[in-house]
């Protein structure tokens, strides 16, 4: 059998939590990626710590991949019901490498590769992940150096004989793997740019708690929960190296409170959780809108109501935070689409909280948080971040309606300045003691409310990418950016174009234009009921017909995607 | 002879419309507070902060001249830990209701004391719900009958003190309303102590609380002797399950325990609350460097 791959191929690794596949996509990524390719990694997996059937995605390409594929062009499954988990997925083009003197799978693409026997002879089963990315890297013909060097880096701390444990492991798998290159049993002919490998190559994870950390974020409080918790862990590691304060909160409800409470003290504080989390954090995003605190929210969704699917990826979580809390106020609602975005609106997110005195959410989901690829710069150079508290004076009043521009008065904090800072959860005057005099009632509730008009101003304009003569517009937010984008390279169609929105909350002003010139919008999501696009007609009155979705807890793959669209233009 | 207006009080205190029934043991609170505020020198109304959470003794900053956070219904001490946390030079002092703290609150106020943040916690105890007309708190006594609890209560008593001595409070405290000069001074004692401070703080509900009078609290509590060693945590213990007559006083206390802000490394090196400090852009720009 011999097979060439080129361009692009998607490798799936799969086997039991526990068996490290999280491990060979780590050290596959980057090696790669060193190795000068474009890579892209999303895993799905199982709400358990040992066994069941999860699977990681590699895709490795010689141009930029950032979505996710159905196609498997290798798959190395690590348990026999790998195969099985995977479904439709494996094809008659799908090549599979195993160690089928354990597994005892029937498949004509099958490569007998003794995985296992190999790890068991260098010592331990464990090391069956670490053949395994020999192997792969064999068939890229990947230089030995490069994954020597990387596996000190990873390993090193672990002492000597782990490190030359898992190189012996390694190199033993790529010669495997490169016995089949060289046969030309399996090709894989993708051009590597030495260029690439320096890129950075960072998860969604990553990109939220950098752009945490360059929007001065100095406290973070949460109470863990997947997806969301990867970036109370990422600023946990980061606090090593720079001035953060991070709190495991006994609760969600304890952790929206505390953060809260660190802005009024002048802390840039955040918490990050999930739908089901933040659904416990209701009342404090209102007590926020009470007393005009600044705050930021990161949610990672996933497919709810209550637990739901705790590990797979939703977009079901917009109305939830557009509604969420009781009483009216304002708050800013970005969705990144690209790692990129993530890291600037994250940034960007304690300035737009600092500055309106509001609550800014950054809705994520579990593909997003998941995904790695390269990126090749996050430029720190147009950053600024501004400290909006003032100094306060003896007469200094909280809510101060004559000092309030767009609804913002001065904050003050405790103990800079002479003045005093009261905050109160019920209604309030302007020095901030409880009242019941319903004309101020009327005062406060404008003042607050007065903030959405200076935020249409301050908005974050959705991206176009198209022809600017389409007729037909593809509607998406958050996660669905790159699958969208390179659905429509695929179709490639001149009439087609995509408007994505990474501020869905208020939706940008100048959306209008893009979504009447279309004679046809068509609306992707990750949910059963198209919830963004009836966000649309709430607050633009325009109606979208068609729509694109799914909620079966995956993310849309570039190939049903592609198809779904060309339904579409029928 | 003009007496000297307290520092804490408002420049409108006498017109003050205070939301509490006469009689009410609130306001005795307000006062020993505010009389022990001013006699702690290194404590001013910019320094200091009143966090408090919902129901009649959360109003307390209202009645007060310094920065206050009057927040949610039990969320007291995480806006408490957070704001001392994030600028330990700031004197926080958490007060709110039996019900706010020990019932609606009662996961934090279990977390907080763990956490050995230094804070005072000055938990108003009427054994009633007073703001909500007369309903059993958590520290009501069994067969209480209220209107919601119309055959009497029927779960056990709370025990503040036996909970915060088992589960770490480094200084646990009992005072009742009626013995002002005794509460002042283990006020004073609770802020100066380095670690969280809870007062549990009888103080009457005249209006919904029939049988938790001022008579029946002067009647069923005692001052610890002098002598009381309040570093025995097994006696400290003991006492506090004492029943028919309460003891009032600092039940126990531990010294020398570090608090959760000094046990962070941000102000190992640099002592600077957080509302001073700036990332450093530059070193962020080398550490995301250093990721490629």
């Amino acid at each position: 059998m011999n097979k060439t791959i080129k361009e692009d191929v998607s490798i799936v690794l799969s086997g039991e939590a526990g068996q490290g596949i999280q491990t060979i996509e780590g050290l596959l990524t980057f090696i790669l990626k060193r190795e000068g390719y474009y890579v892209f990694a999303t895993k799905e997996y199982m709400s358990r710590i040992r066994g069941g059937s999860n699977s990681t995605e590699i895709r490795v390409s010689s141009k930029p991949v950032k979505s996710y594929v159905d196609k498997i062009d290798i798959l190395i499954p690590l348990t026999k019901s790998s195969v099985e988990h995977l479904g439709d997925r494996v094809t008659e083009d799908t090549l599979i490498i195993a160690d089928n003197d354990f597994l005892k799978l029937e498949n004509k693409n099958l490569f007998n590769v003794p995985i296992l026997s190999i790890a068991k002879e260098i010592g331990n089963e464990i090391y069956a992940n670490i053949v395994a990315v020999g192997v792969i890297l064999g068939l890229f013909k990947t230089n030995i150096k490069t994954i020597e060097e990387y596996l000190k880096e990873r390993f090193g701390d672990k002492g000597e004989k782990i490190v030359s444990d898992n190189l012996k492991a390694a190199s033993e798998g790529y010669k495997l793997g490169k016995d089949f290159s060289e046969s030309g049993e399996i090709k894989i002919e993708i051009s590597a740019n030495e260029s690439l490998k320096d890129d950075l190559l960072i998860s969604g994870t990553d990109a939220v708690a950098l752009g945490a950390l360059a929007g001065n974020c100095d406290s973070i409080f949460s109470y863990p929960m997947t997806p969301g918790s990867g970036v109370l862990v990422d600023l946990a590691n980061f606090s090593k190296n720079f001035d953060i304060l991070v709190e495991q909160a006994e609760d969600e409800i304890a952790a929206i409170n505390m953060a809260i409470g660190g802005w009024y003290a002048g802390a840039r504080s955040m918490v990050t959780t999930s739908d089901g989390g933040f659904a416990l954090m209701e009342e404090g995003l209102s007590l926020a809108g009470m007393i005009e605190s600044p705050i930021v929210i990161h949610l990672a969704q996933r497919p709810a109501p209550a637990t739901g699917l705790p590990t797979r990826t939703a977009q079901e979580g917009l109305n939830l935070v557009i509604h969420a809390g009781h009483g009216e106020f304002p708050r800013l609602v970005f969705s990144p689409g690209s790692l990129e975005q993530a890291f600037y609106l994250t940034q960007k997110a304690f300035n737009i909280a600092d500055k309106y005195q509001i609550p800014v959410f950054v809705l994520t989901d579990q593909f997003f948080v998941d995904s790695y690829y390269n990126v090749k710069k996050l430029d720190l150079s147009k950053i600024e971040n501004k400290k909006y508290f003032v100094e306060t004076t003896e007469d200094y009043k909280r809510y101060d309606l004559s000092k309030a521009k767009n609804g913002v008065s001065p904050r003050g904090i405790p103990n800079y300045g002479n003045g005093l800072v009261v905050v109160d959860s019920d209604e309030h005057d302007e020095e901030g003691h409880i009242t019941e005099d319903l004309d101020i009632r009327i005062k406060m509730v404008e003042k607050r409310l007065k903030k959405f008009e200076a935020l249409k101003e301050d908005f974050i304009s959705p991206e176009f990418y198209g022809n600017d003569n389409y007729k037909y517009l593809v509607v998406c937010w958050g996660s669905n950016y790159n699958v969208v984008k390179e659905a429509l390279e695929n179709i490639n169609n001149k009439d087609l174009a995509m408007l994505h929105f990474s501020q869905v909350y208020p939706i940008p002003e100048n959306a209008v234009e893009f979504l009447e010139k279309a004679e046809k919008i068509i609306d992707v999501e990750n949910n059963a009921t198209g919830q963004f696009a009836k966000l649309i007609r709430a607050e633009t009155g325009i109606k979208i017909d068609s729509k694109i979705l799914k909620f079966n807890g995956m993310p849309f793959s570039v190939e049903e995607l592609t198809a779904k669209i060309r339904e579409e233009l029928q | 002879m003009i007496e000297r207006k307290n520092m804490f009080s408002l420049e409108n205190e006498k017109e003050l419309d205070i939301a509490w029934c006469p009689g009410c043991g609130n306001f005795g609170i307000l006062n020993i507070l505010k009389k022990a505020l001013e006699e702690m020198e290194e404590i001013t109304p910019n320094n200091f902060v009143l966090v408090s959470g919902i129901g009649q003794a959360a109003k307390i900053p209202h009645y007060f001249k310094n920065n206050a956070f009057n927040g949610l219904h039990g969320r007291t001490l995480p806006v408490a830990f957070a704001i001392k946390a994030t600028n330990p030079d700031l004197y926080v002092v958490a007060e709110s209701g039996d019900g706010d703290m020990y019932g609606e609150g009662g996961n934090h106020f279990i977390h907080n004391m763990r956490r050995n943040i230094n804070i005072t916690n000055i938990v108003h105890d009427n054994r009633v719900y007073g703001l909500t007309k007369g309903q059993a708190s958590p520290t009501s006594q069994q067969g209480m009958v209220t209107p919601v609890q119309v055959n009497g209560v029927i779960l056990n008593p709370f025990n503040p003190i036996a909970v915060a001595i088992a589960n770490g409070a480094t200084f646990v405290a009992r005072a009742f309303v009626g013995d002002m000069q005794n509460t002042k001074e283990i006020i004073k004692k609770a802020i100066r102590h380095n670690g969280y401070a809870l007062i549990d703080l009888f103080q009457p509900c005249v209006t919904f609380n029939k049988i938790n009078t001022y008579a029946w609290f002067n009647e069923h509590t005692y001052k610890l002797r002098e002598d009381y060693d309040p570093s025995d945590k097994m006696q400290a213990l003991q006492i506090a399950f004492q029943e028919d007559k309460i003891p009032l006083g600092i039940i126990y206390e531990e010294k020398g325990k570090p608090t959760f802000e000094e046990q962070l490394t941000i102000y190992k090196q640099n002592k600077d609350p957080l509302f001073k400090r700036s990332i450093d852009l530059n070193k962020l720009e080398s550490f995301i460097n250093s990721m490629r």
